[in-house]
């Protein structure tokens, strides 16, 4: 085996009482593609942290290329060739592609150097068949270019040791076969790639292998996974058994929710053109697409944040043409919202002023203005303990809880309800294969209950297992809508990169 | 060589959170100590003796008490308003209007006696609550940035006021422009004899206990900090974020606008220029330093009483310049917004090797 590009020694690091690394090693060699698994929590994103400079581990060592060395910030750990592709990228998107990848750069006597910046870019071309065209504004760019943007930068700045942090949530089956081709590439150039997932398969396909953490230890390290079950690497990450849920026949009855010729106004690509489809009870719809393409405006309308510009919803009967939150909300439609950390739930707030947001004025939280203290202690300390919400208590402040908690919260919210309809948008996004089975779980019973399930997803494994029908959205509208017996990944994943229906059958 | 840096915190200790305001008033009397040095003081004695004569007797307790009244209200009127990110950086114009229509109404004539100290309190809140609804129209219905027209509004009043004291309200005998004294039925009652504590300690009392409860204990007050926290989640929760939004706003307006009343019912019975001496911009120092904590206020205020009812007896005593009072109060917010960044980030020294 040869040298290793970069090793991880005895990394700990504890935030107050938790700790979030407990020495852990990790070592990346040229032609690595490593897989990095766990669930959220598990201190996998604390760890990549300390490499990428974010945070000082308490004790350990990183040394690359044998010498050990400090990275204080990231400056320091590109200088040393460590590049990250964060899962929320870092581009300025007024500026061009070309002034995106000089950012930074130290340019000659305080001009811009355009030319050896090029010269990088085509480099990188020729090199990873890694491209974006250097004067497009970042703005113009879809979700997979500024990500391949990002690689770029990575790499045009020198990395030798990429670290991708679930680099394929976002993109089509083909953009993230690309992505696959470049990562091979890089490996077989002698560079490392450690690659973040919580797509089992992916990690299958792509990795040699694979490193698995848990409550911030390294549980498991294997060479050679392709002879290990999914289920089994599901196993590892959660430290117990995994039991896939199981879809019981339901025949769909009335229809809760009708868009009829909707669209909404504005010139961006992702406006809503013209969208009709039912929702019915008993059923969950599956809403597929690259994101950016009218997803998050189908949401809005149902959330009633948006008005549509013209044609009709229909919530359970009701012609509804201006929404406004409060009342989708009296008309029964719980709604998971895209963005948790930003939307959904106010994270600088206590976990129980989240649980009741929405609702704070109903008779049962207040009497006359004042806020029922005991009823809403009573109502918040049920629902965590129905949704089972790991939380050290319930006036924690909510930004401290993990990823899959913060879900578990909302969904208590919005399910304590008993709504009619729920729209989930990216439901579970960024969460780990325990919290993704409890929300699944959740879906499967509301439809088992004659509820509606709206289900945005971005990821197609979980929209084929739970849809009842399929619908593919590209620029602004309904590109084709199908039952699941007659969906496949390739005709959907054609749907959604803009192939027409009949070229896609 | 040692080395810091900052790191985020995952969690605020308890502790931390109530010495930091203390720890932020210590380094603002350590950091102006250094001016009186300069001034040739005794730093001790200086600061022994600013704090003895706003604290040691009766009178020069009250008196600080008197001085505290106004602060306490602007200071809740800041604590409202920034608690819904609504800038406003007008509480010293509201108070103005406050004052006026307390001097207008303590005036009138015809109208029961009883009745002109409960018209002047609720004439002055309306009269501040509308003078800070006009940036809270233009923000929330045409985005117009609140600091700014907050801000300058003040200015529009202040000079509107020298408009009327020099016109209408110009004092017919001495020329002065002072405007005509209230009504001695509108005269504050006095709480303790042979001071000048007046009822308007008892409003602003009061006013922190309905505030408190307001904000901790009401769907308003609930309502208002989700708006100021993410304006975004709290719409998508269903929350009608302009209303809530120009509540704030009246609410934080009434407030700075009662500290008007009190002084005209309370001290001065006319208004006249330079009635506030830029309460209403210390009020958002005493707002800092409450961390938006409606009880806070009350600590917060009494300190910046103390310094300034204290510094002019410091003045007398020691001849260091009574501005000092300003300079500590400016320092506050500086140390203050200091101590902020630790409650967010720790300090991590380390030792670093030269390579």
């Amino acid at each position: 085996m040869p040298a290793p590009l970069l090793e991880m020694v005895g990394i700990s690091k504890t935030f107050g009482s938790v700790k979030a690394n407990d020495n852990v090693s990790l070592s990346l060699y040229p032609g690595d593609i490593l897989g990095l698994l766990g669930e959220n929590g598990a201190g996998k994103t604390t760890l990549m942290n300390v490499l990428f400079g974010v945070y000082t581990p308490d004790t350990g060592i990183i040394r690359i290329n044998g010498k050990q060395v400090k990275i204080q910030n990231s400056a320091d750990a590109l200088r040393h060739g460590v590049g990250m592709v964060h899962q929320h990228f870092h581009l300025v998107p007024c500026h061009t592609v070309l002034e995106n990848l000089m950012v930074g750069q130290k340019g000659r006597g305080g001009k811009l150097d355009r030319k050896s910046t090029l010269e990088a870019m085509r480099v990188v071309k020729d090199r990873f068949g890694l491209y974006v065209e250097p004067e497009t504004l970042v703005s113009d760019l879809t979700v997979g270019e500024q990500q391949r943007l990002e690689i770029i930068k990575a790499l045009v700045r020198g990395a030798r040791a990429l670290i991708l942090d679930e680099p394929t949530s976002t993109l089509t089956p083909q953009e993230t076969e690309g992505l696959f081709e470049a990562m091979r590439s890089m490996a077989s150039e002698g560079m490392g790639v450690i690659f973040i997932s919580h797509k089992l398969q992916e990690v299958q396909e792509i990795t040699n292998r694979v490193v698995i953490m848990r409550k911030g230890k390294v549980t498991a390290e294997l060479d050679n996974i392709e002879h290990v079950s999914r289920q089994e690497l599901a196993e590892l990450m959660c430290g117990h058994e995994i039991t896939p849920p199981v879809k019981e026949p339901v025949t769909p009855k009335e229809v809760l929710l009708e868009f009829k010729d909707v669209s909404t106004p504005g010139f961006a690509r992702s406006r809503l053109k013209g969208i009709s489809f039912q929702l019915r009870a008993g059923e969950i719809l599956g809403i597929a697409g690259v994101s950016g393409n009218g997803q998050r405006e189908l949401a809005e309308i149902i959330s009633g944040m948006l008005a549509p510009f013209s044609g009709s919803v229909e919530i359970r009967g009701k012609v509804m043409n201006r929404l406004s939150p409060r009342d989708v909300q009296k008309l029964g439609v719980g709604r998971i919202p895209e963005d948790r950390m930003e939307i959904g739930l106010i994270i600088s707030l206590p976990l129980k002023d989240n649980m009741i947001l929405p609702r704070v004025h109903e008779p049962r939280f207040n009497r006359k203005g004042v806020l029922l203290r005991r009823a809403i202690d009573a109502f918040v300390r049920e629902q965590i303990e129905v949704f089972d919400i790991r939380t050290p208590s319930p006036d924690i402040r909510t930004g401290a809880l993990s990823g899959g908690n913060l879900q578990k919260a909302l969904l208590a919210r919005e399910l304590a309800w008993d709504p009619y309809i729920l729209l989930a948008d990216q439901p579970t996004r960024g969460l780990d294969v325990g919290a993704a089975q409890f929300v699944h779980e959740k879906f499967l019973e509301l439809r088992k209950n004659g509820r509606g399930v709206i289900l945005i997803s971005e990821d197609l494994e979980e929209l084929f297992a739970l849809s009842d029908r399929i619908a593919v959205m590209y620029e602004g509208k309904i590109n084709g809508i199908m039952p699941i017996s007659e969906a496949t990944v390739q005709r959907v994943g054609l749907l959604m990169a803009g192939m027409e229906e009949e070229v896609a059958a | 060589m040692i080395t810091f840096r900052l790191e985020p915190r995952e969690h605020t200790p308890l502790w931390l959170n109530a010495l930091l305001p203390l720890a932020a008033v210590l380094a603002t009397l350590i950091i102006c100590s250094g001016l009186i040095k300069l001034a040739g003081a005794s730093v001790i004695s200086a600061y022994v003796i600013m704090f003895k004569s706003a604290l040691f007797t009766k009178f020069d307790f009250a008196e600080t008490l008197v001085k505290a009244t106004p602060l306490v209200l602007t200071g809740l009127a800041v604590v409202v308003a920034f608690r819904a990110k609504f800038w406003n950086i007008g509480a010293e114009g509201q108070l103005l209007a406050g004052a006026m229509a307390a001097a207008y109404l303590g005036a009138l004539k015809g109208v029961p006696a009883w009745s002109l100290i409960p018209l002047m309190i609720v004439g002055g809140a309306v009269a501040g609550a509308i003078w800070a609804a006009i940036p809270a129209i233009l923000k929330t219905r045409y985005k117009v940035d609140d600091v700014v027209t907050t801000l300058l509004l003040n200015f529009v009043i202040d000079y509107g006021m020298m408009a009327l004291l020099n016109g209408p309200w110009k004092d017919p005998l001495s020329g002065y422009p002072d405007s005509p004294d209230i009504l001695p039925a509108a005269q504050f009652p006095i709480l303790l004899k042979h001071t000048r504590l007046h009822l308007g300690v008892l409003v602003a009392a009061v006013a922190t206990f309905i505030i408190w409860f307001l904000i901790r204990r009401t769907t308003l007050g609930f309502s208002i900090t989700a708006v100021g926290e993410n304006p975004k989640a709290s719409s998508f929760a269903g929350m009608s974020v302009s209303k809530i939004i120009f509540l704030a706003a009246a609410i934080s307006g009434a407030l700075a606008g009662l500290a008007g009343v009190g002084e005209v019912g309370g001290i001065q019975f006319q208004v006249m220029q330079g009635i506030s001496p830029g309460y209403g911009y210390t009020g958002i120092i005493i707002a800092m330093l409450a961390r938006l904590n409606p009880l806070g206020v009350i600590p917060a205020a009494f300190f910046f009483a103390v310094v300034i009812t204290g510094a002019e007896a410091m003045s007398r005593a020691t001849g260091v310049p009574v501005f000092l009072a300003d300079v500590i109060q400016g320092t506050a917010l500086v140390t203050m917004l200091v101590a902020l960044m630790f409650n967010q980030y720790r300090v991590k020294f380390k030792k670093v090797r030269h390579e």
